[in-house]
């Protein structure tokens, strides 16, 4: 058995995902590696041959990489995948938009965002907003299969796996890449962060949430995240939307104000460790899944939260 | 240009699923359907690129049961043109609905295929994809902005960083996110027109395409119960319990 990982590679460095990955691989067994495609990414070469477990990592370099463009990435992918048993890689915006292609050009039925293996053929994986967990068995010889990383603990750094090169799959000229606009932030990373501190259409407006939202999550080394509601009226960029189509987080502290707790919200963080919710309506869905409600007039309660901290 | 626009019938977003208990599945029974909410915005943003005059004909289609035909007409109603059923009671995987959609591509030669980025039933994330893939085709996921430019289609993709833009080429597979647009509703006279507006209907056998299903449903069981906690009389008696109790601050 032999298992591939594809690497998050961002810039020059590899996402934590990518550890989580891997730990996901190791439940399926055997052999490990990992494919780390980009350009100018030696550096992320070398970070994922330190990951435990690794046997041996796979350096792509090539301009066709540079922005994760689908047609050049899921060729590359195809062209390795005779070696493996299994393809994995992380349901994170990438994963989701290249593994398809890659299954498709195998004519592998997908397993989409699993968060558990139960044998090497078997895994377990939320539908309907993760209000069911459907566990499928797969009669694919290869298994292409995304992971939701927050589900696996990250594997660790004591590896010292050889890098090798391989060559470029070439570049089919379907797409180009034009611009990125990425939303610039000190604040940690939404998907990795301890706590994520998340605003709803309770807090009004874009100027109000910065006002009562951001200075908590100073405070706290929070991420920021926001329910759609928020992110539809413009109060944040669409990348802070938690849950069922937006990112899944499981902090060990979420603190959710002014959001109801609509199940397409709920599906994205209530694998949190501590569920804190502030709303003025002692009804909203969201108490259901709280460890500590607080009702109360947000405008009021968070600032005094922030203040006493 | 010809518009190719699958939707797929569904659990309504609102129902709160219930498990059934032999854990074959969830339950289905007299529980409202409706048409994937990705995809009323992937038949919105047909219909605005034949308002603007780059589309001429909008062509929906479904796989599944007799009663999907409720789904299609709800995209004449909205404004596709016409329908076409390919019709089963069984389930039929993305990577079963990829080939089938094929079949229909190679019929219809549209130039775009707009699907909706996810299934709000299977969560899957997969149909789009895997069409652009069988048909060799470019892809532009996630989208909330398109625009014909030149011969291309630009496409503004929400990923996880922020916005990415990328330009590719015709023809093409595009799927929709939240914020492309906001679907318009059908008004009592389209729904009428509707009724009048062609809707072929046929059967997965038409299509020779193998769409036997790769993954077996060992069981469905209900997800992990989250209890309610403890309501706190102020932001002090949170703190305490956040600090003491949860040791998390
Ligand atoms: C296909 C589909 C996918 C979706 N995906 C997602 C998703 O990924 N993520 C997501 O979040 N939603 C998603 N939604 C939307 C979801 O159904 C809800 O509409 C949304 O989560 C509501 O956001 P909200 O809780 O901020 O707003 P509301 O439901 O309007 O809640 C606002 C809350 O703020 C409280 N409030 C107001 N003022 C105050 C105050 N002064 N002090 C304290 N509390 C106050 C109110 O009591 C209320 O509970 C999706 C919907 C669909 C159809
Ligand atoms: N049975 C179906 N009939 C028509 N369209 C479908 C069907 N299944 C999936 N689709 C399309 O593919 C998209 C993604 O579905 P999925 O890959 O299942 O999450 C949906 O939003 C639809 O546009």
């Amino acid at each position: 058995m032999a298992v591939l990982v594809v690497a998050d590679v961002h810039g020059n460095a590899i996402d934590d995902s990518t550890h989580k990955t891997v730990t996901a691989a190791a439940a399926i067994g055997g052999d490990i590696d990992i494919l780390v495609a980009g350009e100018n990414c030696g550096d992320a070469a070398a970070a994922a041959a330190k990951i435990s477990g690794v046997r041996k990592v796979l350096h792509a370099d090539d301009a066709a990489y540079a922005h994760r463009l689908a047609e050049p990435f899921a060729d590359l992918i195809v062209k390795l995948a005779g070696d493996y048993d299994a393809i994995l890689k992380a349901a994170a915006t990438t994963g989701k938009n290249v593994m398809p292609r890659v299954a498709a050009l195998l004519d592998v039925m997908q397993i989409s965002e699993i968060v558990s293996v139960e044998a090497p053929d078997t895994f377990t994986r939320p539908i309907y907003a993760g209000n069911a967990m459907q566990t499928v068995k797969s009669s694919d010889a290869k298994k292409v299969i995304t992971v939701r990383a927050t589900s696996f603990a990250a594997a660790g750094e004591d590896g010292s796996a050889s890098v090798e090169t391989v060559a470029a799959a070439g570049d089919p000229g379907l797409s180009e890449f034009v611009e990125e606009n990425l939303t610039k932030s000190d604040r940690p990373e939404l998907t990795g962060a301890k706590i994520v501190v998340s605003g709803g259409r309770g807090l009004g407006s874009g100027e109000k949430f910065e006002e009562v939202i951001l200075p908590l999550a100073d405070k706290l080394g929070a991420g920021v995240g926001a329910s759609r509601a928020a992110v539809d009226a413009g109060y944040v960029p669409n990348d802070y939307q938690v849950g069922q189509t937006g990112k899944v987080v499981a902090p060990e502290l979420y603190i959710a104000i002014g959001i109801s707790g609509a199940i397409q919200h709920l599906a994205g963080m209530k694998d949190s460790k501590v569920i804190v919710a502030i709303n003025k309506d002692e009804e909203a869905p969201i108490f259901q899944v709280a460890d500590y409600g607080l009702v109360a007039d947000l405008f009021k309660a968070v600032p005094e939260l922030t203040d006493a901290l | 240009m010809k518009v190719l626009v699958p939707v797929k019938r569904v659990i309504d977003y609102n129902v709160k699923v219930r498990v059934k208990s032999d854990q074959s599945g969830v339950d289905l029974a007299n529980v409202k359907m409706s048409m994937n909410p990705f995809d009323e915005i992937a038949v919105e943003e047909a219909i605005r690129l034949k308002e603007a005059g780059t589309a001429e004909e909008i062509v929906a289609v479904s796989i599944g049961p007799e009663k999907a035909q409720d789904q299609i007409r709800q995209a004449l109603a909205m404004g596709a043109d016409r329908g076409i059923l390919i019709k089963t009671d069984e389930t039929v995987e993305p990577l079963g609905v990829a080939k089938l959609l094929q079949k229909v591509v190679e019929e219809e030669s549209p130039e775009l295929v707009i699907l909706g980025k996810q299934a709000i039933d299977d969560d899957s994330n997969q149909t789009g994809q895997m069409l652009a893939a069988l048909l060799g085709w470019s892809q532009g996921t996630f989208a909330s902005e398109i625009k014909k430019d030149d011969g291309k289609l630009s496409v503004t993709r929400e990923i996880d960083g922020g916005l990415q833009t990328i330009k590719i080429n015709m023809p093409a597979v595009v799927t929709t996110d939240l914020r492309l647009n906001e679907p318009r509703y059908a008004s009592l006279p389209n729904i009428m027109k509707a009724k009048k507006k062609p809707l072929d209907v046929k059967e997965v056998g038409d299509y020779g395409v193998d769409i036997a299903p790769r993954l077996e449903v060992v069981k469905v069981t209900e997800p992990p119960k989250r209890e309610a906690g403890v309501k706190v009389a102020d932001v002090a008696e949170l703190i305490d319990k956040l600090k003491n109790e949860a040791g998390v601050i």
